[in-house]
C-alpha cells in the first residue's frame, strides 16, 4: 500500500515538474530566440518576463473551446491529448539521476521507441479529423515523415544497447562510467538527435506545420486549450529526446563535484539549447529532400554504424 | 543577346519609323508626335495582328517584350490635334532589347463596336493585359482564352476607367446590401475549378484542389493562388489578383498633377520615392522641365536608397520563406538605420512623397553627409555576413538552385524587367541603358545571374545592394552644389525668392498652389528600374490641372501572370520558393 502511495506521489510529482518545465521553455525559447536575433523577445511579465509562460497559460484556459462543426468530433478532441499523454508517458522510463525516476524498466529503450511512435499519431489524427486541406496535407508530411525517422531512431540506439548490453536506461547510464557513449557511438548520437528533431517536429524538420507552406499545418484548425495542448507536448517532446540524449550518449547523472540530479538538468538544458539554436540557425528542406535525406543517407548510415559496433564488440569481447 | 553593334548600324541606317512606313504604306500607319519622343502609330484595328506579326518574328531585330497595353477613354478629350477619330484607343507599347528601342501602337475605336482581335496567340503575356482593358473600358478582345473581370469583383458593374463611371462614393448612391444581393455575391464566390480551367479526375487519381490566399502566410499581401494538386505535386496554379485594387488610376484623373505624389508612393510600398521618380519625370516631360543636376544626384541617391530597403525586405522574407528565421530580423535592423536616414532627410520613412514637380521638397539637411557616409561603411560588412547565413547555406541552396527557372527569351516573352530578367543571364537595365536622371553619369556595374532560377534572382538582388552602394557613395563625393529646384513656373511648389519682388513669379506661384500646375497637352511614359523592375508611368494631359488618363505599368503585375508556367510540375514548398523570388507587392500588381 505503502509503495503505491509513494509511486503515485512520484507520478504527479515529476508530471507537474514536467508540465511547469515545458511552459518555462516555452519562455525561454521565445527569449533566448529574440536574443539571438537581436530583440527583446517577451519581456514585461514579470522578472525577465519569466511570468509569460503563466500568463500565456492563463490565457489559454480561458479562450473559447472551439470544434468546427465540419471537424470529426471525437477524434478532434482525442488527438492533441495522444501527445500530451504518450510523452508524459516516455517520461516515465527517464533516471533523472540514481535513486529518482518513476519506473525503472528493463526494456526502457523500447518503451520509449513506443511512447515516440504513438505520439505520431497524435498530428495524424489531428491532421485528418480537422477537415482541412491544410491540416491534411500537415498529417500527410507528419505521417510519412514519422514513419520514416522512427525507423533508423530505433537503429540509432541499437549500438547503444550493444555497448550496455541492457534496454534498462539505469543499466546504460551505469555502463557509461569508463566513457560516454558519445564517443564510442558518435555516429549513433548525431542519426539520434536528427530522428529526435525529426520526432519533435521542430525547425528544420517542421515540415507538418510548416507555416511558411501549409498556414499551420495539422493544428490549423486548433485553438484554445486544444492547441495548447499540442503546445506543450511539442516542448515535452524536445524536454525528451534532450533527457534522452543524455541518458543514453551523455552519460546521464554522471560528473563530478555537482549532485547527480544537477548534472543531469545541465546536460538536457545543452542540449535542449543547441535544438533551440537549429531553429534559430537552419533553413527548411522539401518534403522529398526530407525523406532523401532519411532514406539514403540516415539509414545506410545507421545500419553501417550497427554492424560496426557488433564487429568491434565481438572482436574485442 | 544584348545590343550589338549591327543592330546599330540598321537603326542608324533607318530607324523603325521609316522601316515600317516602308513595310506597310502611310494609308495604314499614322504616325503621332509624343513629348517622349516613342515612334507613335496609329493603326486600324485589321491591320493590327499583321503589324504585331511582323514586328515581333519577321523582323530583323524584332520587337519580342509585349511591355504594357493598355486604353484611353478619349470621349471627353478636348487636344487631340492630328489623331483619328476614336472613342476609345487601345495602345500597345512594344521593347526590342535588341535595338534599344521602343515602339507604340494605338488602335481608335468607336464607342459602339468595341471590339478588337485578341493578341494573346502571339504573346500569351497579353493575356491579363487584355482582361485588365476589358474590365477597366469593357473593350472585347475576340478570340481571347478567358476574358474575365480581373481587378473588380466578378460581379462589378461598369468600366471603372470610363470617363463616365463615378469616381468617389459620393458619386453613387448609399450602399445597400440586401439579401438577394448577398446571395449573388456569396454565390460568385464558390468554388468551380471548371472556370479555372482544371480538371476534377485523372485517369487513376481525383485531384486536390489547394486555394493558396488571399490570406495566407507566404503569398506577400492578398495574393490568392488556385493549386491543383496531385499529392503535393502541382498539376496546375492559377493566379488571381484583384484584392488590392484600389483603383490608382483613376484616382490620378482625379488628383492634381502635385497632389498625385503620394499616391504614387503607395502603388509599390517598399519603393517609397523610387516610385515618384517615373511619375515626376513623366510630368516634366510634358512640362519641359529641366532640373538641375543637384536635384538629379539627391533623387538618385534616393532612390537607390530605397533600392537597398526594397532588396532588404526581399533578401529577408526570401530566407524566411525558405525557413531561416533569422536573417529577416537583422536586415529589418539595418532597413531601420536607412529608414533613420531617410526620416532625417524627408521626414518620413516608409512614403515620404518627397520628390516634386521640378525638383524634390527640401534641400539635404546640414550633416546629410555624414550619416550617408556612416550608412555606407556599415552595410557592407554585413552583407558579407548574410552571405554565409544566407546565400551559402547548403540547405537554401537546395531548396531554390534549378528552382522555377526561365530562359532569358521566355522572360522577354512574358515581359519579365529588372532582377528577374537579369538573373536569366541577360544583361539590361535601363539606368545603363536608357540613362534618366543622370544615371549616365555614375560607375556601376550590371549583376546577372545564368540560370535565373530562384537562387540566381536573390542572387543578382545581393549584387545590386552592393552596386547601390556604389553609386551612393559616389553621390555622396560629387554632390553638385545649386538648387533643389528648377527655376520654372511649373515647378511644384515654385521656387519663391522672387515671389515677393515681381508679378508674373506670384501669379505662377498663386495658380500653383491653387489650383495646381498646368500641364501642356501631351502624352510621355517614362519608365525607370525600379527596386522589382521597370515602373513606368504613361501620362496623358489635356491641358488642365490633373491628368487625363494616368497609365502605371508596373512590373510585378507580368511577373505574377508567369507563375503558372514555371510551377507546374513542382511541389508546394517550391512554389513558395518562387513566390518569394519573384519579389512583388500586391499594391504593385492591382495598383
Amino acid at each position: 500500500m505503502f509503495d503505491v502511495i509513494v509511486t503515485l506521489i512520484n507520478i504527479v510529482f515529476t508530471i507537474l515538474i514536467l508540465m511547469v518545465l515545458a511552459a518555462v521553455l516555452v519562455w525561454a525559447e521565445r527569449r533566448i530566440l529574440g536574443i539571438w536575433q537581436d530583440r527583446l523577445g517577451p519581456n514585461r511579465v514579470g522578472p525577465g518576463g519569466i511570468l509569460q509562460a503563466a500568463a500565456d497559460m492563463i490565457k489559454i484556459f480561458f479562450k473559447e473551446d472551439w470544434i468546427p462543426p465540419f471537424a470529426e468530433k471525437f477524434v478532434f478532441v482525442f488527438a492533441p491529448c495522444v501527445v500530451v499523454i504518450t510523452m508524459l508517458g516516455a517520461f516515465a522510463i527517464v533516471p533523472f539521476s540514481p535513486g529518482t525516476g518513476v519506473v525503472d524498466l528493463n526494456v526502457g529503450v523500447l518503451f520509449f521507441l513506443a511512447m515516440s511512435a504513438l505520439a505520431g499519431y497524435s498530428t495524424i489524427l489531428a491532421g485528418w479529423s480537422s477537415n482541412n486541406k491544410y491540416a491534411l496535407l500537415g498529417g500527410m508530411r507528419s505521417a510519412a515523415q514519422m514513419i520514416s525517422y522512427d525507423v533508423f531512431m530505433g537503429l540509432s540506439l541499437m549500438g547503444v544497447v550493444m555497448l550496455a548490453g541492457s534496454f534498462n536506461l539505469r543499466e546504460i547510464v551505469e555502463s557509461q562510467s569508463d566513457m560516454w557513449n558519445i564517443f564510442p557511438q558518435f555516429i549513433g548520437f548525431c542519426i539520434f538527435m536528427v530522428a529526435g528533431v525529426a520526432e519533435s517536429h521542430r525547425l528544420p524538420f517542421d515540415l507538418p506545420e510548416a507555416e511558411h507552406e501549409i498556414i499551420a499545418g495539422f493544428h490549423t484548425e486548433y485553438s484554445g486549450m486544444k492547441f495548447g495542448l499540442f503546445f506543450v507536448g511539442e516542448y515535452l517532446g524536445v524536454l525528451l529526446i534532450s533527457a534522452l540524449a543524455v541518458v543514453l550518449f551523455l552519460g546521464g547523472w554522471m560528473g563530478p563535484l555537482l549532485p547527480p540530479f544537477i548534472w543531469f538538468c545541465l546536460k538536457t538544458l545543452v542540449v535542449v539549447l543547441f535544438i533551440i539554436l537549429l531553429r534559430a540557425a537552419i533553413p527548411r528542406p522539401r518534403f522529398d529532400q526530407l525523406m532523401a535525406f532519411g532514406w539514403k543517407i540516415c539509414l545506410p548510415v545507421a545500419l553501417l554504424n550497427l554492424v560496426i559496433t557488433g564487429a568491434v564488440g565481438l572482436a574485442i569481447g | 543577346m544584348g545590343p550589338n553593334t549591327k543592330m546599330d548600324q540598321i537603326v542608324a541606317d533607318q530607324g523603325i519609323e521609316a522601316e515600317l512606313l516602308n513595310r506597310f504604306g502611310s494609308s495604314c500607319l499614322q504616325s503621332q508626335r509624343t513629348a517622349d519622343e516613342i515612334t507613335t502609330f496609329w493603326i486600324d484595328r485589321t491591320r493590327l495582328l499583321q503589324v504585331l506579326r511582323y514586328l515581333k518574328l519577321e523582323i530583323e531585330g524584332p520587337f519580342l517584350c509585349l511591355y504594357d497595353l493598355t486604353a484611353i477613354d478619349e470621349r471627353v478629350r478636348a487636344h487631340r490635334e492630328g489623331q483619328p477619330n476614336a472613342d476609345y484607343t487601345v495602345v500597345y507599347h512594344l521593347i526590342s532589347y535588341d535595338r534599344n528601342d521602343d515602339l507604340r501602337l494605338k488602335v481608335p475605336l468607336r464607342k459602339d463596336d468595341l471590339d478588337l482581335s485578341s493578341i494573346t496567340s502571339l504573346w500569351p503575356a497579353a493575356n491579363w493585359y487584355e482582361c485588365e482593358v476589358w474590365d477597366m473600358f469593357g473593350i472585347n478582345f475576340h478570340g481571347h482564352p478567358r476574358l474575365r473581370r480581373i481587378l473588380t469583383p466578378p460581379t462589378w458593374e461598369g468600366h471603372p476607367l470610363c470617363k463616365d463611371h463615378p469616381a468617389r462614393a459620393t458619386e453613387m448612391e448609399p450602399f445597400t446590401l440586401p439579401d438577394e444581393k448577398q446571395q449573388k455575391e456569396q454565390e460568385a464566390l464558390k468554388f468551380n475549378p471548371e472556370y479555372w480551367g482544371m480538371k476534377r479526375h485523372a485517369e487513376d487519381s481525383d485531384f486536390m484542389f489547394l486555394n493558396l490566399g488571399p490570406n495566407h502566410p507566404s503569398v506577400h499581401g492578398v495574393f490568392r493562388i488556385v493549386l491543383q494538386l496531385d499529392g503535393e505535386e502541382i498539376i496546375d496554379a492559377v493566379p488571381e489578383i484583384g484584392y488590392h485594387h484600389r483603383a490608382a488610376e483613376k484616382m490620378g484623373e482625379r488628383q492634381s498633377w502635385h497632389s498625385y505624389i503620394p499616391y504614387t508612393d503607395r502603388i509599390d510600398y517598399l519603393g517609397g520615392v523610387m516610385n515618384n521618380l517615373p511619375y515626376v519625370l513623366a510630368v516634366e516631360k510634358l512640362a519641359g522641365i529641366r532640373v538641375p543636376d543637384r536635384v538629379k544626384t539627391i533623387r538618385v541617391m534616393m532612390a537607390e536608397f530605397f533600392r537597398i530597403a526594397s532588396h532588404l525586405v526581399f533578401y529577408g522574407t526570401f530566407a524566411q520563406d525558405v525557413g531561416q528565421l533569422s536573417p529577416v530580423f537583422y536586415m529589418f535592423i539595418d532597413r531601420e538605420k536607412l529608414f533613420g536616414i531617410i526620416e532625417a532627410f524627408t521626414g518620413a520613412r516608409m512614403h515620404p512623397s518627397w520628390f516634386r514637380i521640378g525638383g524634390v521638397a527640401h534641400d539635404l539637411p546640414q550633416g546629410w553627409d555624414t550619416m550617408v557616409r556612416d550608412f555606407i561603411d556599415y552595410l557592407p560588412a554585413r552583407l558579407d555576413e548574410y552571405e554565409k547565413m544566407v546565400m551559402e547555406n547548403s540547405l537554401l541552396k537546395r531548396r531554390t538552385v534549378g528552382v522555377g527557372d526561365y530562359t532569358s527569351a521566355e522572360a522577354v516573352e512574358w515581359g519579365v524587367t529588372g532582377p528577374g530578367l537579369r538573373a536569366t543571364g541577360l544583361e539590361w537595365d535601363w539606368r545603363k541603358h536608357r540613362p534618366y536622371s543622370g544615371y549616365e553619369n555614375f560607375d556601376f556595374e550590371i549583376p546577372t545571374g545564368n540560370r535565373g532560377d530562384c537562387y540566381d534572382r536573390c542572387r543578382v538582388r545581393v549584387e545590386e545592394m552592393r552596386q547601390s552602394l556604389r553609386i551612393i557613395r559616389q553621390c555622396l563625393d560629387n554632390m553638385p552644389e545649386g538648387d533643389y529646384k528648377a527655376d520654372h513656373p511649373l515647378t511644384t511648389p515654385p521656387p519663391k525668392h522672387r515671389t515677393m519682388k515681381d508679378i508674373e513669379t506670384l501669379i505662377d506661384h498663386f495658380l500653383g498652389v491653387s489650383w495646381g500646375p498646368v500641364i501642356p497637352p501631351g502624352e510621355a511614359s517614362i519608365g525607370v528600374e525600379a527596386t522589382k523592375g521597370n515602373n513606368s508611368y504613361y501620362l496623358v494631359s489635356d491641358g488642365s490641372t490633373m491628368s487625363y488618363r494616368t497609365r502605371i505599368r508596373t512590373p510585378s503585375f507580368p511577373h505574377l501572370q508567369m507563375i503558372p508556367l514555371i510551377s507546374r510540375g513542382l511541389m508546394v514548398a517550391d512554389l513558395i520558393a518562387i513566390i518569394a523570388s519573384i519579389d512583388f507587392v500586391m499594391a504593385d500588381v492591382d495598383r
